[in-house]
């Protein structure tokens, strides 16, 4: 299989590619030879620091694993929370009346351009004096109040993409035989848009698992990465190693989060539920990259909904 | 057909995320103790891999429970983070917070405080063949590190050594991978938390306290405000473990080597 | 409510500068790195098409946290990576903006990525057929056709790299936030006008950027 953007390599340009290759893995190799010796050289590597992770099974029950039950749990009620509340906010702002559009269109910006992060401090500072949420559990709530406000308007804007996303004639021909505005969202838009919308609902999870992370620098809350603090007291400082594990731990379940919402786009788009192009996904390369070809397939069958 | 697999598919989502979220909370018995400690710090208060509390607060914390009459089997330890333990004790979550905690008047206005139980200084920690730091002003060519916003780098950046090259981590491990690495050349809190990091047997050898003296923190065991009765229970039991060796034997064994002499235990002031 | 405004050990405006030549730097950065990887990821080579990929998947799907932590931890406190000296606070700054960067250029790699998706087949097939090499054909035909197709995304990619300032914070850089972490403790009493500040002035920041990129995708936008 080859690319549009270049001839399919004959002798020469293999054998070209192929100095390309060895080039680029000598500069690579160099560099990583070279920080990793640096490293060794100030003992980052030494067995101390990196043994625990595999030898002693007590850090993955005591920290990791329920360090990381504490990130699906908030990234889990985050999204549990923001999704009907995004739902709503996106068909809110499709309204036709102003003063329903005009005021949640300015909500929706609004939390869109304040950082998580700020809001998370703002809602574990309003905690602490308004309520009396108890303080174990005032972390978590701050966090996913954070992430519920960010993600709600998130949601709301993939929300609106996807019903936008549909064709007119859907609209058109729920109207002409007669369907209410309401029933024409019910029935006709929103089902065929939380078909275009789900691959980015899931991806946003990602960005949400991520977030969480926040909540565990600046408020203590004792998520995956919070738990670095706790390793590394117990075990001398090993703070490359214990960032290093627990980074390819978000990049894991993250991954597997990835290949999720790829896998639901495949399948959503194989049961072709949008009139007109046929799209064979398959023999398209969305690992590497497979160039023109890709989004050409899919600018024929969709939008891509966001 | 196409929209009942989409359907179950987020019927699916929402199941995953329900599951992830159904986590019983557990709630104290009513013959136990809670006290807040700090989880992360060697020699202080130290939540081990094994479940266990290891440190010189958690072995105060014990003594002191079992003078009110809690066996080791009743005590319930909580993390009381440094921003947290005025919260804890004002909402009655813990009974008592043992986590290096500075008496001083801002905090005494919210809580009540029994002891002081231990004198610490602030002080700096180098690596063990540095030499070069003998005073806080030779600060003032070098590189601090400390946690962000501690009192401690403020005080250095603001009175010791205002050019001091000041790098501020989230947490103390971060700056001792710097010290180890030679990047930082000195880390400054208390010296009670200085001692528990080079005490560790990761780090034998490595680093040494420099002994300055450059602030003085009375530890003291923070309680509800107006509990006269605990306070002096309290009190009470800190004097026995004085008089009958526990301190210093505590001491001992958690701030053992690195050029770290502890002050002579306090006389109890908060009466 | 405000008057905590008038307070001297607030620098408001200054934190805010920090924050803009932060996202500044970083955007400058990432475009850069962005483009490069966009560039290998398509590629005849395989080694560079498989490294850009697994950096790309790798990178994305780090908490930018822990990204800012090992450029300053491993880079800054193990390499010894200054990129060029200075005290703590400036080394601090630059290896905030070379971790944003990083994190950000992966965004940007995959905007771009489809957005050379919308440049028709014929063009780089005429470009072929011309006897352009890959390189001319990417940089003189499809790249250029590409960016005008998404100054959209690329400006969400950009208003998201402004809001992710505000993580720097982990690493002692003193930009907004951390200005507002002091602010909520020493400021109990005003906490909904110290988050209407900070909140204006980030909103000050993005939504102008959004209108500004907004309009000039609509002028750019490749008429087909």
């Amino acid at each position: 299989m080859s690319s549009v953007l270049y001839d399919t390599p004959g002798p020469r340009a293999k054998r070209r590619n192929l100095l390309y290759s060895a080039l680029f893995l000598v500069l690579l190799a160099a560099g990583v030879w070279w920080a990793l010796s640096m490293m060794a050289e100030k003992n980052q590597l030494t067995a101390e620091k990196w043994s625990p992770f595999v030898t002693d099974s007590a850090i993955w029950t005591t920290f990791l694993f329920p360090g990381l039950g504490e990130t699906l749990k908030a990234a889990g009620l985050a999204l549990v929370i923001a999704l009907p509340l995004g739902a709503l906010l996106g068909i809110g702002r499709l309204s036709d009346h102003a003063w329903v559009r005009v005021p949640i269109g300015a909500v929706v910006e609004f939390f869109r351009a304040i950082p998580v992060l700020v809001m998370m401090v703002f809602a574990s500072a309003m905690f602490v004096q308004f309520t009396t949420i108890e303080s174990e559990v005032r972390p978590l709530y701050a966090v996913v109040t954070g992430l519920v406000l960010y993600n709600a308007s998130v949601i709301a804007e993939i929300v609106r993409a996807g019903i936008l996303s549909l064709p007119a004639g859907q609209t058109d021909a729920a109207k002409a035989i007669g369907m209410r505005k309401g029933q024409t969202m019910r029935y006709v838009l929103l089902p065929q848009a939380v078909t275009a919308m789900l691959p980015a609902l899931v991806s946003q999870l990602v960005v949400i698992v991520k977030d969480t992370a926040l909540g565990g620098a600046v408020l203590g809350f004792s998520e995956l990465l919070f738990q670095i603090r706790s390793i590394t007291a117990n075990y001398g400082a090993n703070t490359i190693a214990a960032f290093t594990v627990v980074a390819l731990m978000y990049i894991a379940v993250n991954g597997l989060l990835t290949r999720f919402a790829g896998w639901l786009e495949r399948r959503l788009r194989q049961g072709g539920k949008s009139s007109g192009a046929t799209v064979d996904i398959t023999d398209i390369d969305t690992e590497l990259g497979g160039g023109v070809a890709e989004e050409v397939a899919v600018r024929k069958g969709h939008g891509t909904g966001t | 057909m196409q929209f009942r697999k989409t359907s179950a598919a987020l019927a699916a989502v929402a199941t995953l995320s329900l599951t992830a979220t159904a986590c019983g909370s557990s709630s104290g018995d009513g013959d136990k103790i809670v006290i807040g400690i700090k989880y992360d710090q060697p020699g202080l208060g130290l939540k081990t891999p094994d479940g266990k509390y290891t440190g010189f607060d958690v072995d105060v914390a014990t003594y002191v429970a079992k003078e009110l009459g809690y066996g080791a089997d009743k005590i319930e330890f909580k993390q009381a983070p440094s921003a947290e333990r005025e919260n804890l004790i004002r909402n009655g979550d813990v009974k008592f917070v043992v986590a290096s905690y500075s008496i001083n008047d801002k905090r005494k206005a919210v809580v009540d405080f029994a002891g002081p139980y231990f004198l610490a200084h602030q002080d700096l920690l180098v690596r063990a063949d540095d030499n070069s730091i003998k005073q806080a002003s030779d600060l003032n060519a070098k590189k601090l590190c400390s946690v962000t916003g501690s009192t401690s780098a403020q005080n250095v950046k603001e009175k010791l050594a205002p050019k001091a090259d000041l790098q501020e981590f989230g947490g103390y491990s971060e700056c001792i991978t710097g010290l180890e690495n030679g990047a930082v050349d000195a880390l400054t809190t208390d010296n009670s938390i200085l001692a528990g990091y080079a005490a560790q047997k990761e780090h034998q050898g490595k680093f040494k306290l420099v002994g300055l003296k450059l602030s003085d923190e009375h530890y003291g065991i923070g309680l509800k405000k107006g509990d006269k009765e605990l306070r002096d229970k309290i009190n009470a039991a800190l004097e026995k473990m004085k008089s009958d060796g526990s301190w210093e034997k505590a001491v001992k064994a958690n701030f053992g080597p690195a050029n770290y002499k502890n002050e002579p235990a306090p006389a109890i002031t908060e009466k | 409510m405000f008057d905590f405004l008038d307070n001297p050990q607030y620098d408001l405006l200054g934190a805010f500068w920090v924050t803009v030549q932060l996202a500044l730097y970083s955007a400058l950065g990432s475009l850069i790195l962005g483009t490069l990887l966009v560039g290998m990821r398509v590629s005849p080579v395989p080694l560079m098409r498989g490294f850009a990929t697994t950096y790309v998947n790798a990178v994305r799907n780090t908490p930018l946290t822990i990204v800012l932590i090992g450029c300053s931890l491993v880079l800054y406190q193990t390499l010894g990576i200054t990129l060029a000296g200075g005290d703590s606070k400036t080394i601090g700054f630059r290896m905030a903006v070379l971790g944003l960067a990083a994190y950000t250029g992966t965004f940007v790699c995959e905007a771009l990525r489809s957005g050379i998706n919308t440049v028709p087949v014929g063009q780089a097939e005429a470009a072929r057929a011309l006897g352009l090499s890959f390189f001319q054909v990417l940089t003189l035909i499809v790249l250029p056709q590409a960016f005008r197709s998404v100054i959209a995304p690329l400006a969400n990619v950009l208003i998201a790299l402004t809001k992710n300032t505000t993580v720097a914070a982990a690493i002692g850089v003193a930009e907004a936030s951390l200005l507002m972490k002091e602010m909520v403790e020493n400021e109990s009493d005003s906490l909904l006008a110290v988050f209407g500040v900070i909140a204006f002035g980030f909103v000050l920041l993005t939504l102008p950027t959004g209108l500004l990129l907004g309009w000039v995708a609509k002028r750019m936008a490749v008429k087909r």
